[in-house]
């Protein structure tokens, strides 16, 4: 149930919703879809990448001068964690020795590990809360893969290229969609349970920019089943997998030839610094939604920081896309405690409408991501002023889903959304009789690390596989592309990864270009005291903060990650 | 303890209760938190960095199982930080992790029946049945009737109701009979996966034409296409209803 402030919006959906179904039942768009001139017109106008002060250019490193989003720029220029001359000492002798060091406990990082077993060589993953703690788990609507008969992987190649623009790299493209079939199989080999007709095919749903039903879907539940058929996949083979939880990479390690050989990882129990020789490295550290860029919301878990675009820049590697970040249409903006909650984008994809404060559809529901995002920030902009405001001071628009089990019948909500009615049901709001109040939520770190279909980077030896990677998206995902893209990517990834190291010599190891990056800072007169990567993002209290941060001399690590919360411009103006 | 929580005592500006704040008290400790937060936004307010005990931060991922009393109530309450409200005069700590052993297996050398809960978790068939598993479920899920589906062997029952299980651990903190029962979940869903599905024959038929190189030549097409040819296309694709 709605506050009695709210209650009489959801009226208006109601009075509105038996014209909106009979409607939607024509099976006809419900709202004309836009051209090409209307979305370049309302993305420029209203998406977050062209506020002002969104983007400046970066002046250290492998992109310096190229723009990039400001939060990433400022992440880019800050001092690292490290001190490399007091780190010699382990450069000589590692703690731990592996083939294969794998960055990221998420989905990618699984598959890598799993396909580097199957061919007998050894892995080690670190990762910085436990395995499995990462996006993948909580992917929710489902996996892009052309599995029915009218669909092809050329027209999801299609689609995906005009999601992103046309500005993604062809190559990637043609990878992710044409490895998808086989993906889905492996994953049903593994004991992924996919939702399937009686028959046996493939259910298959409508994403945002889909033109053919190709969303595969696991109820809403996609990615906590999939992470834990490949996180029980790992543990079932602790003689070639080791793990290490709670020791993130702070930063990667080269040979004196340049080529990547490991990382140092830091203990977050014990605040130590920990080196780890690898013969191959692969970066899966997914996204940067922590970032909360432009003070979004986000629908990202707990240690989406960016790390491994950090760490790869600072060793040398180009980023690519890095101006332009991606905000999922629907967050949820009521009740607060779930403010930035993901709500799946399979709800639109079912039929779900979003509509304004009075119950009027602005939008066709099934645009681009961006584009939906940029229409419905328009809506609640001062231009139109036909948001919903809440008590707190955030605004939002209806997204109805009750139409949908109008639509599919009766209980068909419930079935094929279970994780949406609980999260709602337990404060108190009934989503198949209720519309839910949404707002655009940080959600998708578009760009990343370049790489070419193996996978491989600039760098000798370090590998990049899923979020933390650019290219295969351009500078807009579409729904369903993303699961599909660490499972393609992160399978390469363990292939190509493992054909390396089997074969590569390592020289002495160094941390000179820590050292170098000190002295471009220097260089360019930055002064900072931020510090990268971030690790974890803070959310104590500002006068909280001021009162850990009195204390003088070696701040412990676990409050540099505070520290690192304070912009130069912020510090100015505290007391 | 709960007599403290009135909200008369004084200490301080961060002590004082006021409207919609609340007394909670973190590991012991006495704390004053906005009635509005969750337990995790509790722990944050306070001044807390989590490094254990935080993941998904929306219900997904189990990281944050927590365990509670509230006042003039005998019965400890489990949670999950994320997801919970905080009370008045709420007494909570975390837990970091609830060690337990992943059996290891071979999912190829099972078959989904009795014979594979036998072998990979035969604590399983310890259950007394008492119930304290179920109670425990933040995700309000049936547990003791999967635990006892996993006894009779029906894996793809076990696979329906366990479906939502966030593996938190909760559930195997309170069983006295010590099973682990989201494991037991896990395992019987990958074999429900793997063996108790009918197979698509469209998956089939796509991968053979993968495998037989049919889109080449369309992909070597599309891929040659500049961006305003590859963008005429596009716009003039036909959409499935
Ligand atoms: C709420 C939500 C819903 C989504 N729904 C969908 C969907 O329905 N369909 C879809 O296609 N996509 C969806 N996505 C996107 C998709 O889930 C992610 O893009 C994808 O899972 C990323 O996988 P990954 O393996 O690259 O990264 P992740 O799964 O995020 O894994 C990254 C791992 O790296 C670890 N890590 C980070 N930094 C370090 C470090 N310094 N050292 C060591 N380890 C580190 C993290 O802890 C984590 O374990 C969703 C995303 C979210 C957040
Ligand atoms: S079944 Fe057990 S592990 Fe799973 S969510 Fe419920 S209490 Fe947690
Ligand atoms: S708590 Fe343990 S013994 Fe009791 S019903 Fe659950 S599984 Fe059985
Ligand atoms: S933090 Fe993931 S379930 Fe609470």
């Amino acid at each position: 149930m709605y506050p009695d402030y709210l209650a009489g919006y959801v009226k208006q959906v109601e009075r509105t919703r038996p014209k909106r179904l009979e409607l939607a039942l024509t099976g006809e768009p419900v709202f004309p879809p836009m051209t090409a001139a209307e979305r370049e017109d309302v993305l420029t106008k209203y998406h977050p990448d062209y506020s002002k002060g969104a983007k400046r250019p970066v002046r250290v490193g492998p992109n310096k001068g190229e723009e990039m989003t400001t939060e990433v720029a400022v992440l880019m220029e800050a001092h690292s964690m490290i001190r490399p001359k007091l780190l010699e000492l382990g450069l000589r002798e590692p703690d731990y020795e592996t083939d294969l060091l794998i960055i990221g406990g998420g989905g990618a990082g699984c598959w890598a590990a799993i396909t580097a077993a199957r061919q007998g060589v050894k892995s080690l993953i670190a990762t910085k809360l436990r395995i499995g703690d990462a996006n993948t788990m909580m992917s929710e609507g489902g996996m892009q893969a052309a599995v029915s008969r009218t669909d092809s992987p050329t027209r999801h190649y299609l689609d995906a290229m005009g999601g992103g623009h046309f500005e993604n790299d062809p190559a990637l493209v043609r990878v992710l969609t044409e490895d998808a079939p086989e993906v889905v199989r492996e994953l049903e080999n593994l004991g992924v349970i996919w939702d399937k007709e009686p028959d046996g095919s493939m259910q298959v749903l409508h994403g945002g920019g889909t033109s053919r039903k190709r969303m595969v879907s696991c109820r809403d539940y996609i990615g906590a089943v999939i992470m834990r058929t490949l996180m029980d996949e790992v543990r079932n083979h602790p003689d070639l997998i080791s793990i290490r939880e709670f020791e993130p990479a702070v930063e990667l390690i080269l040979d004196e030839n340049g080529h990547c050989a490991g990382a140092v990882l830091y203990s977050l129990d014990t605040e130590q610094f920990l080196i780890v020789r690898a013969k191959a490295t692969i970066i899966a550290t997914g996204g940067f939604g922590r970032l909360h860029i432009r003070g979004f919301a986000t629908t990202n878990h707990y240690g989406a920081t960016g790390d491994g675009l950090v760490m790869a820049y600072r060793a040398g590697a180009k980023l690519k896309f890095m101006d332009s970040v991606q905000y999922h249409p629907t967050g949820a903006v009521f009740p607060e405690q779930i403010a930035g909650f993901l709500i799946t984008e399979k709800i639109r994809g079912a039929g779900g409408q979003p509509l304004n404060r009075f119950g009027e559809l602005f939008v066709f529901p099934r645009e681009p991501r961006d584009v939906e995002s940029a229409a419905i920030i328009r809506e609640c902009s001062h231009d139109r002023n036909n948001g919903i405001d809440t008590y707190v001071g955030r605004t939002g628009v209806w997204l109805d889903s009750p139409i949908i089990d109008m639509i599919h019948g009766e209980g068909y909500i419930r079935r094929q959304f279970p994780g949406m009615c609980r999260q709602f049901s337990r404060f108190g709001i009934d989503i198949t009789k209720e519309p839910m109040l949404i707002y655009p939520s940080l959600h998708y770190q578009n760009g990343g690390i370049a790489i070419n279909e193996r996978c491989e980077t600039s760098i000798p030896g370090l590998y990049v596989a899923g979020e933390a990677s650019g290219g295969v998206h351009g500078r807009n995902r579409l729904m369903g592309n993303s699961v599909l893209d660490y499972n393609v990517f992160g399978r390469r990834a363990g292939h190509y990864a493992t054909e390396y190291a089997r074969t590569a010599k390592l020289g002495r190891l160094s941390l000179e270009h820590i050292a170098e990056h000190a002295r471009a800072l220097k260089r360019e007169g930055i002064d900072t005291d931020m510090i990268s990567p971030l690790i974890l993002p803070s959310y104590t209290p500002e006068d909280v903060k001021i009162q850990q941060l009195a204390r003088l001399g070696n701040i412990p690590a676990m409050h540099s990650m505070l520290r690192s919360r304070f912009t130069p411009e912020e510090r100015r103006t505290r007391p | 303890m709960h007599k403290d929580a009135e909200p008369h005592e004084d200490g301080g500006k961060r002590e004082h209760v006021g409207a919609h704040m609340v007394s909670v008290f973190i590991n012991g400790k006495r704390h004053v938190v906005p009635e509005h937060a969750t337990i995790m936004r509790a722990i944050e307010y306070a001044g807390h960095q989590i490094i254990r005990g935080a993941g998904c931060r929306e219900g997904f991922c189990g990281a944050c199982g927590t365990i509670y009393r509230l006042p003039g109530d005998y019965k400890l309450h489990t949670g999950l930080a994320c997801t919970t409200l905080v009370k008045e005069g709420m007494s909570l700590t975390q837990i970091p992790s609830v060690p337990m052993e992943k059996a290891v297996y071979d999912l190829e050398t099972l078959t989904p029946d009795v014979s594979a809960i036998l072998q990979v978790y035969p604590v399983t068939f310890r259950c007394v049945a008492c119930g304290t598993c179920t109670k425990a479920c933040p995700q309000g899920l049936p547990v003791m009737d999967y635990i006892q589906a996993a006894m009779r062997g029906d894996v793809a029952a076990v696979a329906d109701m366990a479906f939502d299980c966030v593996a938190c651990g909760l559930c195997a903190l309170r069983c006295p009979a010590e099973i682990i029962q989201h494991e037991v979940g896990i395992l019987s869903k990958r074999l429900t996966g793997r063996y108790l599905r009918k197979e698509s024959r469209e998956l089939d038929d796509r991968i053979a034409e993968v495998r037989s190189h049919k889109y080449d030549g369309e992909y070597r097409k599309l891929m040659a296409m500049d961006k305003a040819a590859l963008s005429k296309l596009y716009y003039a694709r036909d959409l499935e209803p």
